[in-house]
């Protein structure tokens, strides 16, 4: 017997615009209950390559497969049918909803109720709701209106409203991104102790290495949209390729660090 | 084949000025991102002017000089303009910008006939163009001959404009990105206004120079602003190119169309822009839409369901209502039975546009559609009433699904534009195609059975819909499809993300609110007995949004308020005077710039500024105390 297929398996993903090629052969795969880091400079493709993961974006060639089946181009919506939920850069809310409501959007859609002209939605798996936010830490903010809260509040109900279709993958794009430090541990630890308890696989882009050598199982380093290392956080950081191109700027401040950058 | 050619160049010479005026307001949109939807007037103010300029100046020095002088004089009006209104409106979401720009279209309307009157002129020969050249037995007019060869050269002109002088250079930093240009030290008040007095100058010179076409009457800027419309949605708004090419593809298509469907040209159009628009959804040249910019300050206070209290309060309010014949006369109750049907009109116009966010422009259609399916079962088949008022409202039903399927496809202004489109399009089907609908005669003696038939017996059937509707669409507004299409409108990319087919939910939401104003139409025949194409006109889409507005956006049924207010005033008003648009234009522009959160709004705002003022301390603590109370 073959073993069972990895969650996530990406096989040679790419991507040009025009004559730039945004990511290039991009392969790798990620177990259930794993937490896989995507690191890089800006522009090195992360966020190109998240997109193609969840059909927010067609590659050009390559694929993606979820538990062995082809999701490669599928709608965002169909994506997420099969169990993987995402989170935002920059946060993608129902701004003139409750905190509760933005969660039992999300309740409805998974139970198929979106064309449901009848029943009360208010009521609709407020239990469930609840308890969504109150495992994010939200429980008090429910009836709070989504503009109103802080960039950091707005990330953790991202995360709840991703939780709602009990996911088998969590993709989540800086989930820290605009943070403050004491808040990027807090909500990492609780993403870690929730894909952990639950095993979900969760692949996120992250600048803050503090985040990612904390909380990572494994990490890939991409640079101009290849993937130019992956290993464990202690195998990343002694990488010297990685240095040059990444962890060097602000750290290593030394002439061969230059030469790595200019060629 | 001859024939042909002429039929052609006819087009061709069609297209210079609905060019012109296309591209100024393809170039005002560019930049300053409001879709002018007085363009249409300014249009037609520089045909009028240009009329007066050309009686008095003689030669042919003075009918050039004229024309270019009336364009001049209606390019200083637009600055005016910009200065005093749109500059208070810039940051106002796109619904604000569209009907104030309306409200002024209405206010020139009524200006236009109080100084020139309300009958055609006819204007003077273009000196030097007066005769006709023959083409093997056929004539085209020379006067055709140099708008065929105008068009391309103001396009030539204008590239110019844009690519060789610095005020171009900066016209397209600022179509790029405006706020940008603004960070570099441009100066933006000037240069809005620039662009704006040459977006106005080209829609001005395309009527003054249509004087020697076609006779200069005050309702040319509706019918020129459709077409323009058609235009840009076709050619991709904020492209000059995209403007020119459609502004030939859509004449030649009306040159063409009367040959293959005579009676309804207006068809072929349309089935190229419903090509157009599925595979470019943006138009043949224009760029896919940026997210549209959330507009800060206009967030929305959580909708809730009512109260016990509340719901008591509104049915006593319901009951009142109902009590109205025990002391009315009968006028009062056919008014009474207009406002109610008017409160399902709205209401149905509230739901797409406050819950789904999608502001229709052309809501009449379905409210017409109805009245003319009523129209056709009462008349032609002869059957009973309660079966009319039944299915009827299904032709509403039927339309809003046709054009609801293409209008989803896009948002903001390019939805309203194309809502537009439509109802012009059902609107011309219903005046031109005379042997079904009678034309512009409608249909008469649709009258209720007996049991419907004495003022207060219409009065409570429309009041007992008109509660029924609002009391469902209510309900669905907190359904899990009312949370879906509110999802669907406060952020696509989330909707997506979480599994939602948002265009599908939209779609729905379209035809719920087409099939709503189908009823109201189907009452509104009864009422008046009649049906005419008016019915469906763009007035009475205007009359929709602004209900819509008075009662206020952002609430859950305030259009419901809107309605009652907005039609009671204006039967009255139309009594009093006969200059009912100029106020109504006014009345228009004023809510939008002093009062954008309508009455409803305004309460909700004042309540909970009382109640946020009273207990002290976060919301979460005052909960407690009040109910301890």
């Amino acid at each position: 017997m073959s073993a069972m297929p990895p969650l996530l398996a990406v096989e040679g993903l790419t991507k040009s615009y025009g004559g730039i090629h945004a990511v290039r052969g991009v392969s790798f795969s990620l177990r259930a209950g794993e937490i896989l880091a995507l690191i890089g400079p800006n522009g090195a493709g992360k966020s190109t390559c998240f997109d193609m993961l969840n059909g927010q974006n067609k590659p050009d060639s390559g694929h993606v497969r979820l538990l062995g089946e082809e999701i490669t181009g599928r709608k965002p919506r169909e994506v997420w049918r099969l169990g993987v939920g995402r989170t935002f850069q920059i946060t993608a809310t129902f701004a003139t909803m409750t905190v509760r409501e933005n969660v039992q959007v999300a309740l409805i859609s998974h139970g198929k109720q979106l064309f449901n002209p009848f029943g009360s939605a208010p009521k609709f798996d407020r239990g469930e709701a609840g308890r969504l936010l109150e495992l994010v830490g939200m429980g008090g903010y429910a009836d709070r209106p989504c503009g109103e809260l802080a960039y950091g509040d707005l990330k953790r109900l991202e995360l709840a409203v991703a939780l709602a279709n009990q996911p088998k993958l969590l993709l989540m794009d800086e989930p820290t991104a605009g943070m403050a430090p004491r808040e990027r541990v807090d909500l990492m630890r609780l993403t870690a102790s929730i894909a952990r308890e639950k095993s979900i696989g969760v692949l996120f882009t992250e600048h803050d290495m503090d985040v990612v050598f904390e909380h990572a199982d494994r990490i890939l380093v991409l640079n101009r949209g290849t993937l130019i290392a992956e290993g464990s956080p202690a195998e990343v950081r002694g990488n010297a390729q990685v240095q040059a191109v990444y962890l060097g700027e602000g750290l290593v401040y030394d002439a061969r660090h230059r030469e790595g950058a200019s060629t | 084949m001859a024939f042909y050619v002429v039929q052609f160049l006819t087009g061709l010479a069609s297209a210079a000025s609905l060019f012109l005026v296309a591209s100024g307001l393809s170039i005002i949109f560019g930049v300053t991102r409001i879709v002018n939807f007085a363009h249409g007037a300014f249009y037609m103010i520089g045909a009028y002017i240009a009329f007066t300029l050309t009686e008095r100046l003689s030669g042919a020095f003075g009918f050039w000089g004229s024309i270019v002088l009336a364009a001049l004089a209606v390019a200083v009006i637009g600055v005016i303009v910009e200065m005093v209104l749109l500059r208070r409106i810039y940051h106002a979401p796109e619904l604000f910008q569209l009907l104030a720009t309306f409200g002024l279209t209405l206010m020139v309307e009524d200006l236009v006939v109080l100084i020139w009157g309300p009958d055609d002129l006819v204007g003077r020969r273009a000196p030097g163009f007066r005769g006709a050249i023959d083409f093997f037995g056929q004539n085209i007019p020379s006067y055709d001959l140099f708008l065929i060869v105008l068009g391309p050269v103001v396009l030539g002109i204008l590239w110019l404009l844009f690519q060789r002088t610095r005020w171009g250079v900066l016209v397209r930093a600022a179509t790029q990105d405006r706020d940008m240009v603004a960070a570099l030290g441009v100066n933006q008040k000037w240069l809005f206004t620039s662009v704006f007095a040459v977006g106005v100058f080209l829609a001005a010179l395309g009527g003054a120079l249509q004087i020697p076409r076609d006779a200069v009457h005050h309702a040319m800027d509706l019918r020129i602003i459709v077409e323009v419309f058609v235009v840009v949605v076709i050619g991709g708004l904020g492209s000059i190119t995209g403007a020119f090419v459609a502004a030939v593809l859509v004449s030649e298509l009306n040159a063409f169309g009367i040959l293959i469907f005579p009676k309804i040209s207006i068809i072929l159009v349309f089935l190229v822009m419903a090509v157009v628009l599925i595979v470019r959804p943006w138009g043949l040249f224009g760029k896919p839409e940026a997210a549209a910019r959330k507009t800060p300050g206009l967030t929305v206070n959580p909708w809730r369901p009512l109260t016990s209290n509340e719901r008591l309060m509104a049915l006593a309010a319901l009951a009142v209502a109902a009590s109205l014949p025990l002391f009315a006369g009968n006028y009062l109750l056919t008014v009474g039975s207009e406002i109610a049907i008017f409160v399902i009109f709205a209401v149905s116009l509230h739901f797409l546009m406050s819950v789904g966010g999608l502001a229709s422009f052309g809501h009449a259609a379905y409210f017409g559609l109805g009245a003319y399916g009523v129209a056709f079962l009462a008349k032609m088949a002869g059957l009973p009433m309660i079966v009319c008022l039944l299915l009827g409202p299904l032709l509403g039903c039927m339309g809003a699904a046709v054009f609801g399927f293409f209008a989803v496809q896009l948002s903001g202004v390019y939805f309203a534009m194309l809502t537009l489109a439509f109802a012009q399009i059902v609107w011309s089907i219903a005046f031109q195609w005379v042997s079904v609908t009678g034309g512009d005669n409608g249909i008469l003696g649709i009258w209720p059975e007996k049991w419907a038939a004495s003022p207060s017996h219409f009065y409570w059937l429309s009041l007992g819909v008109a509660a029924l509707v609002t009391i469902a669409l209510r309900m669905m507004v907190f359904s899990p499809f009312g949370y879906a299409l509110r999802a669907t409108r406060d952020s696509l990319l989330r909707s997506e993300a979480v599994g939602i087919n948002a265009k599908r939910i939209q779609w729905t939401a379209f035809v719920i609110a087409g099939t709503t104003a189908g009823i109201g139409g189907a009452l509104f025949a009864y009422l008046k007995g009649s049906v005419f194409p008016d019915n469906l006109g763009i007035s009475l889409s205007v009359d929709a949004l602004v209900m819509v507005l008075l009662g206020g956006v952002e609430t859950v049924s305030g259009a419901v308020i809107g309605a009652i207010v907005y039609k009671a005033l204006n039967i009255w008003l139309v009594s009093q005077t006969d200059l009912s648009k100029l106020v109504l234009g006014g009345f228009i522009m004023l809510i939008v710039v002093v009062f954008p959160k309508g009455i409803v709004g305004m309460l909700e705002m004042l309540a909970q500024r009382r109640r946020k003022s009273s207990p002290p301390g976060s919301p979460l603590l005052a909960k407690p105390i009040e109910s301890a109370e």
